[in-house]
């Protein structure tokens, strides 16, 4: 039924090869057209894919099935370890491949006008579609060492696009960054996986998540300092998750990700890749929930990234930076939503809001990255200082970005008021101090966002070398789709598609939470116009009045500092530096002795080599004439 | 013709002769001579194989052709020999074997 998925994850992964190889021979343009075309189709079948899994053939008995698409035994070690690859259909995947191909699909159109004439335009391309093939394969995992492999891909993907410009050494510091941090967080997540497969025998997830199954039905017994190995795994997965989603405080990579082109910022590091971490949660879920500490971890470090992040978003300059730092505020909601869900029905109204807040946000923050896009590439600057006026110059991305401001901030009826209303009630039933957190955070986002829109388009009108003008066709078209989506998207009835346990339950608007969180909003997005509608001193007023608190917020709490200090300080002066010395000296010296004695030993024996005939003859004779004498005299 | 002459009279000048020849090889340093002194020990054990064909074996003939494929092969070794030695000397300018010692280490 579904076997024909697996094209909407192997087309990228063709086109990839395709202008990876012959890319070069064609003109630039051939390649974006290519690529485009590729995701097209991809997402053609996707939309097809949600549709008959949704409406038609995916519900039994008002159950949302489990369907395995495609499956290839890929790796076979014996008769019960083996690696499958393939195909899971289930909500959230259908979501996702929905979420990924259309973001993937505006980008790669977006950036046929964004990267014109740059140079490497079909390398960036390739990446493209290795990134899509990578997301795509990842999110229709069927087992969680798929997901695994996927998730390097993805990795990999992604430092390849940050250092798209790797002639600039800020580019290639950030991409090795994102790289290694990640990759760091990602040893937590092997190591998680192998826990627990260790202990349930198998990586696959229907049988991982199946409410018998050897996870859940009968969870191993074994402990480790007082939690049982179960949670440590989860603990650890969930280390892997936060270090792709950006979570305290494995999030110092993305705001230096953002020196990747902007379109890679877009749909890598807004909209797909780091909401990854979150999906992963999400679909190991039902064992979360047997574990109450590894789901309680997830929900406070979502609720401290989001508040965290939304302070330092408030003090930056560069509008790429806020907007990465408004990313990970976000996905901390989702976090935080996930982990104050239950299971099941009504209970489980956080996992829903969540994936409906990843649903809604991806459209929302891919638009707002697309018009940073179209806005630096109307001004040639990154920072907030050197624009301000552009409403008349830029007319669609002045909508199109204050469309999006409208949804991140929660203003109904655009997309983000539903899903942030349904992560607040869900926050509120389970713990208030997450719910004040969260309420909080609400009213920073719609401040900082109006603070960037109010900066960028009202306010002062700068001197710029030439006049900026709208971006083109290719640039706006992805505009003003995705605002139709940031419109439009929070009225889908998730609650009748995506739910933890899969059956459908019934949701209302609980207005004694919603007018609260539209209030915060609306306060929110006054001050920024107080503040910043025109030009006034009164944010130099506020930042000299919170002095130290805002400085440490600008230079983002010295956590880059400290993680610089640990390493260089700690690490490097009392670990590799005293390592370094016993692999020079101990290891390599015991080596280099070897090879120093074998040397000086044959220097001194090579002279009977001395090439003189009559002295081998001689040595020959000898030896003859011995041998006689032992065979005459001692032979018995 | 040699008719009881006893086999130990062979065997003892055929000694003699190969440990002249050897004698020659270890200390003479002309590469002629070191050659000849190689026939030396090649007709030594010659001499062997017809006096133990002839006393012991009289009814064959294999020490006979023996003796005669290895004054065949000692004449083509003879002439190898030679050319290498003729090349040598216009090589370095001598023959000397001791000048020969390019091929250590």
């Amino acid at each position: 039924m579904f076997s024909y998925t697996i094209w909407i994850v192997l087309i990228p992964l063709f086109v990839f090869l395709l202008i990876g190889f012959w890319g070069h021979k064609f003109k630039p343009v051939v390649s974006g057209i290519v690529g485009s075309a590729g995701l097209f189709t991809a997402w053609i079948l996707s939309i097809f894919t949600a549709y008959i899994y949704f409406f038609d053939v995916g519900k039994v008995d008002d159950v949302y099935q489990q369907i395995i698409g495609y499956n290839v035994l890929w790796l076979r070690f014996t008769d019960t370890l083996q690696i499958d690859l393939g195909v899971l259909i289930d909500p959230i995947s259908v979501m996702m491949l929905i979420v990924v191909t259309t973001v993937s699909l505006m980008a790669h159109i977006y950036s046929t006008g964004y990267l014109k004439g740059e140079k490497g335009f079909q390398r960036y391309y390739a990446c493209l579609s290795l990134f899509t093939f990578s997301m795509l394969g990842l999110v229709v995992a069927t087992n969680i060492f798929q997901m695994y492999i996927f998730w390097e891909l993805v990795g990999v993907s992604s430092y390849l696009l940050i250092g798209f410009y790797y002639e600039r050494p800020s580019a290639v510091a950030a991409s090795k960054k994102a790289f290694i941090v990640t990759r760091f967080a990602d040893l937590g997540f092997l190591i998680g996986i192998l826990l627990l497969s260790y202990y349930t025998g198998t990586f696959d997830f229907l049988t991982l998540t199946s409410p018998t199954g050897p996870a859940i039905g009968t969870p191993p017994a074994a402990t480790f300092i007082g939690m049982s190995v179960l949670t440590w795994a989860m603990i650890l997965i969930f280390m892997g998750g936060a270090g792709k989603s950006a979570m305290f405080p494995l999030h110092i990579w993305l705001p230096d990700a953002m020196e990747g082109p902007t379109p890679v910022s877009a749909l890598i590091h807004a909209a797909t890749m780091v909401v990854a971490g979150v999906f992963l949660v999400a679909r190991l879920f039902p064992i979360y929930i047997t574990v109450p500490i590894a789901l309680q971890l997830v929900a406070w470090v979502g609720a401290f990234s989001s508040l965290f992040a939304a302070i330092i978003a408030c003090t930056q300059h560069d509008i790429k930076r806020v907007l990465a730092y408004s990313t990970m505020s976000q996905i901390g909601y989702m976090m935080c939503a996930l982990g104050v869900s239950g299971m099941g029905g009504h209970e489980g109204l956080g996992y829903m809001a969540s994936m409906f807040h990843l649903f809604t946000h991806a459209f929302f923050k891919a638009l707002l990255f697309l018009c940073a896009g179209a806005i630096i590439h109307a001004v040639h600057s990154n920072y907030m200082y050197d624009m301000g006026g552009l409403r008349k110059n830029l007319p669609i991305t002045h909508i199109t970005f204050l469309i999006a401001c409208l949804a991140i901030a929660g203003i109904p009826p655009f997309a983000g008021f539903f899903s942030k209303d349904e992560i607040l009630v869900a926050a509120y039933h389970h713990d208030t101090a997450l719910f004040i957190i969260e309420y909080v955070v609400a009213g920073l986002t719609a401040f900082y966002m109006f603070r960037l829109y109010f900066g960028i388009f009202w306010g002062k009108k700068q001197d710029y070398q030439h006049t900026p003008h709208e971006a083109p066709k290719s640039m706006t078209i992805p505009l003003i789709f995705l605002a139709l989506g940031a419109m439009f998207a929070g009225f889908v009835p998730f609650s009748k598609l995506v739910t933890s346990d899969r059956q459908l339950f019934e949701i209302h608007t609980e207005w004694i939470i919603a007018i609260p969180s539209i209030v915060i909003a609306i306060v929110g997005i006054g001050v920024a116009w107080v503040m910043y509608i025109k030009p006034t001193d009164i944010p130099q007023k506020v930042a000299h009045s919170l002095h130290g608190f805002y400085r440490a917020a600008y230079h983002k709490f010295y956590v880059d500092e400290l993680y610089l200090f640990i390493t260089k300080k700690i690490i490097f002066n009392h670990i590799s530096k005293p390592v370094a010395w016993f692999d020079r000296h101990i290891v390599d010296g015991s080596m280099n002795g070897i090879s120093f004695v074998t040397n000086q030993a044959s220097d001194k024996i090579k002279g009977f080599q001395s090439g003189q005939l009559q002295q081998y003859a001689m040595v020959f004779v000898s030896g003859a004439v011995i041998l006689a004498l032992i065979f005459i005299y001692l032979w018995t | 013709m040699f008719e009881g002459v006893p086999l130990s009279w062979f065997l003892i000048l055929s000694t003699i002769m190969f440990f002249v020849g050897v004698y020659g090889f270890l200390v003479r340093k002309n590469l002629i001579t070191i050659l000849m002194s190689i026939e030396l020990i090649l007709n030594s054990v010659c001499i062997n194989f017809v006096a133990f064909n002839k006393i012991l074996y009289p009814e064959h003939m294999e020490g006979m052709f023996f003796t005669i494929f290895i004054i065949a092969v000692a004449a083509a070794e003879a002439s190898v020999a030679i050319a290498i030695i003729i090349n040598i000397y216009r090589r370095i300018a001598s023959i000397d074997v001791e000048k020969m010692d390019k091929m250590k280490y």
